[in-house]
């Protein structure tokens, strides 16, 4: 197994270098996106509009934190399935976002989508909140606060560790 | 026949502090299984994560930050004594209320939408918890508290076989169902087996498969040999730890049995990540 750090946001040269089943230690800013912040995403891009954010630069984490104890950074995180984004992925790699952080398997058509444009998806352990809480800089919601846990949180982390799926 | 008498508020502090715990503090022989596949596993990844996941195990006590973001769906399984009068609003109410208070005071993520298909709006406060009442002889409640993440349980299945059906079928289906699962419910895995009852007790029995103590063997020596069958099938898949291959697929299979009906034999596998947060409670 193969250990890489990387600052994020990655670039094309980056992810050439990657090969499935590489460890990876991310630094950087990290965006968390759940199913309805997904919904919301691929609505304004099928509607023409311009999204918030630009998903070239984004690491998308399929993650929904919990609320921050009052003097901690942030609470406890960790991926979420990321089969439940797959629907809405394929379109949001055509409009540029080309860095994933989930847990389990991808369908097909994300597959594709991956090879085809360069992407990466890469897989962090569940059930581990505590541990990568130490890993952790700052979070803060960055987009539609209302939808709870579902809104977009931006998370600064440092050597955050990850494993190459699919490239 | 004489009744004892348990108040609202003992019932409340018992479950949060039992709430509490299992935020922080998961099964306590998980620790040990963990260990034990380490030594024997071989896929790097699995290894790799297996050390993380014993890390945290020992960090999140200490730093009251949740073993896991998704502190899941409580379930309860009350087995209240006849001879027991709670004193205060019914039982379910009293569990609502703790939990809605404890995971404020915890910073729990909220994690319980109100309707399953419109809207999806969040109750904001976790609640309601399942809970699951029997009536049991004697003058004591007994409560088994579990908090239950989404992953594992939306790759749980049910299916109706006949009496046709063999073990070799049952273990195929198990096989299946993790197979299926992949990565998704984040193993390593503990396997809750129903079998029996009709749809929807094989399905509650699954579930209480799971809370039985890791070590505590089949009572039955035919299921106890089967659930070690369909250890060795499952861990021989390949999968490992979070789907990145190993041998390290699932620490434990618990079967659960009931009488059924001449015609059903009903089989449910629900699945606990090794994220395995539950405890048993006596009042
Ligand atoms: S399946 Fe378990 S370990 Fe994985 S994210 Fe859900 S609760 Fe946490």
């Amino acid at each position: 197994m193969k250990i890489y750090r990387y600052t994020l946001p990655l670039c094309p040269a980056d992810i050439s270098q990657l090969n499935i089943s590489d460890k990876v230690l991310l630094s950087g800013c990290l965006f968390t996106a759940r199913d309805a912040a997904h919904k919301r995403m691929v609505e304004i891009i099928q509607r023409g509009e311009k999204l918030p954010l630009d998903l070239a630069e984004t690491t998308l984490f399929y993650c929904g934190p919990s609320p921050a104890r009052p003097g901690n950074v942030c609470g406890a995180i960790g991926p979420t399935t990321s089969s439940r984004m797959d629907v809405y992925t394929p379109i949001l790699i055509q409009n540029g976002l080309r860095v994933m952080i989930g847990k389990g398997e991808r369908s097909l058509e994300v597959q594709k989508a991956i090879m085809d444009f360069g992407a990466v998806y890469f897989i962090m352990s569940g059930g581990i909140s505590a541990y990568l809480s130490q890993h952790i800089v700052s979070c803060e919601t960055f987009l539609w606060q209302e939808l709870g846990p579902e809104a977009i949180y931006k998370l600064w982390v440092k050597d955050i560790p990850v494993y190459v799926h699919s490239k | 026949m004489a009744y004892r008498y348990v108040s609202c508020e003992t019932i409340e502090s018992e479950l949060a502090n039992a709430i509490k715990y299992i935020t922080f503090t998961p099964d306590p022989e998980l620790p040990a299984l963990l260990k034990n596949a380490l030594a024997n596993e071989t896929g790097e990844i699995s290894k790799d994560i297996l050390n993380c996941m014993l890390k945290n195990i020992e960090l999140a006590p200490k730093i009251e930050i949740p073993l896991c973001q998704d502190t899941g769906t409580l379930v309860v399984f009350a087995e209240i004594g006849n001879q027991c009068i709670i004193e205060g609003p019914p039982l379910p109410e009293i569990i609502n209320e703790t939990l809605i208070k404890v995971s404020k005071e915890l910073y729990l993520r909220p994690s319980i939408v109100k309707d399953p298909l419109l809207q999806r709006e969040n109750t904001g406060n976790n609640a309601p918890a399942i809970v699951h009442i029997s009536i049991i002889k004697g003058d004591t409640i007994k409560l088994q508290i579990d908090q239950k993440g989404g992953g594992a349980e939306n790759m749980s299945r049910l299916q109706m076989f006949t009496p046709s059906a063999s073990s070799e079928d049952i273990k195929n289906f198990v096989v299946e169902t993790v197979t299926l699962a992949g990565g998704n419910a984040c193993p390593p895995l503990i396997i809750g087996i129903g079998i029996g009852g009709n749809f929807e007790t094989c399905a509650l029995l699954a579930k209480k498969a799971i809370l039985r103590p890791l070590s505590k063997k089949n009572p039955l020596k035919e299921y106890a040999v089967l659930e070690q069958e369909i250890l060795e099938s499952v861990n021989a898949t390949g999968i490992g730890v979070q789907g990145l291959g190993g041998k390290t697929n699932a620490l434990a299979v618990h079967i659960l049995t009931a009488p059924c009906h001449i015609a059903s034999l009903p089989v449910a596998v629900n699945l606990q990540c090794h994220s395995h947060r539950h405890i048993e409670i006596i009042i």
